[in-house]
């Protein structure tokens, strides 16, 4: 048996239903079209936002750089600075050093002249400072008698025999240091000796009160390990010229107060008994 | 502060209060001073040092024979010693560190030159 057509109103209504349907995926298409339009401009606006805080981010870490470069040439600069600052220091501090051995040498030397009114303990600190402090071997001390103008060796240390124990005032480089009360230092290397020449000594310092010279000391050869005289040396002669010559005027006054009082004295008692 | 006792021996009087003077810039320096060998073993009997500084030419018991009896002495053996003296030929020098000397200063002496000896041998005790 033949199927019957399907109804005209069956068809449209199908045909409907199937429009229906289209036009309600169009919808939904059209919603998610919208959804997606509007996360595009959000992802650009995003990105713009990115790209000018990245910019931002970058100018701001090379000014950053450009800086702690310019702190880093500056702590160079300081560095450097403070490196010439303490060589300078250093320097400095060996100078002090120096100055300080120096007034050191120079107050025990003065502390210990005056420490004595024996005449002959005077002389044997004379000795010992020319010895000790400067570094002389073969040196004398010689006194000036005003009565016969000669030079007497009061006090020596290493000297031979062939040395002479007195010079006249005037005579050769000693006699001339004790007139004209001015040092004499020997040109050229004080080390600089075959043998030692006592007509021709390496110093000769007068021993003057004021401008009166009473002595001399007289250094004719340095102790081995002495190579040359330093500052100190020039200082320690200068001081003996003036505190040596005092030292040993007042102890010689001293010593003939002393004598002329034991014998007042010895008058004196020998009147009482009488 | 640690305590240093120096022992000092000099003829000379004017080496002796240069030498103390110089010894005085070591923080807890303590100095004892002698005339000669005999007054240093003496004082080495009733005392305790850390460094004995002594001259070579001396009245009554010279330097080298102080050195000498000091390191054969077995209560003193020990302590450093450091010659100051005027015989300053290498010869001399080497006599004296063969007795048994630790340094050996010629004079005249340097205020620096004897710290650095003095303070090298404290920091290695």
């Amino acid at each position: 048996m033949e199927k019957e057509p399907a109804p005209i109103s069956k068809k449209v209504e199908e045909f409907l239903q199937v429009f229906k349907k289209g036009e309600e995926f169009t919808q939904e298409l059209l919603k998610e079209n919208e959804k997606l339009r509007y996360r595009v401009a959000q992802l650009e606006e995003v990105t713009k936002f990115s790209d000018r805080e990245g910019t931002y981010k970058v100018h701001s870490m090379e000014e950053r750089i450009k800086f702690l470069e310019d702190e880093n040439r500056s702590l160079i600069e300081r560095y450097r600075v403070v490196e010439e600052e303490n060589k300078d220091f250093a320097n400095r501090y060996i100078e002090v050093e120096s100055e300080n051995n120096n007034l050191a040498n120079l107050y025990v030397a003065s502390y210990q002249l005056h420490s004595t009114l024996d005449f002959n303990e005077s002389l044997k600190i004379i000795l010992e400072i020319v010895m000790n402090l400067i570094g002389a071997e073969e040196f004398s001390i010689m006194m000036l008698d005003e009565k016969t103008n000669e030079l007497t060796i009061v006090a020596q240390e290493g000297m031979g025999p062939e040395a002479r124990a007195s010079v006249k005032l005037g005579e050769g480089t000693i006699g001339n240091a004790a007139r004209s009360g001015e040092s004499f230092y020997r040109e050229g290397d004080p080390t600089d000796l075959v043998g030692v020449d006592y007509l021709h000594p390496l110093v000769v310092i007068p021993l003057k009160i004021k401008d009166h010279v009473i002595g001399v000391i007289v250094i004719y050869k340095l102790l081995v390990q002495k190579q040359e005289f330093s500052n100190v040396d020039y200082e320690l002669f200068s001081m003996l010229a003036g505190h040596a010559a005092t030292a040993l005027f007042s102890s010689k006054l001293y010593s003939q107060s002393e004598r002329k009082l034991t014998t007042i004295q010895s008058f004196l008692d020998l009147l009482k008994e009488k | 502060m640690p305590e240093h006792n120096f022992l000092v021996v000099e003829d000379s009087p004017t080496m002796r209060q240069l030498i103390s003077f110089a010894l005085k810039r070591i923080p807890g320096s303590k100095i004892v001073e002698a005339n000669d060998g005999i007054d240093a073993l003496k004082k080495l009997s009733t005392q305790k040092f850390d460094i004995i500084l002594t001259d070579i030419n001396m009245p009554i018991m010279d330097g080298l024979k102080l050195v000498s009896m000091v390191r054969n002495d077995p209560a003193h053996k020990t302590i450093p010693i450091i010659i100051i003296t005027t015989e300053g030929a290498e010869e001399d020098r080497k006599r004296g560190l063969a007795l048994g000397a630790n340094a050996y200063i010629p004079k005249p002496i340097q205020t620096a030159d004897l710290l650095t000896v003095v303070n090298g041998i404290l920091g290695n005790k």
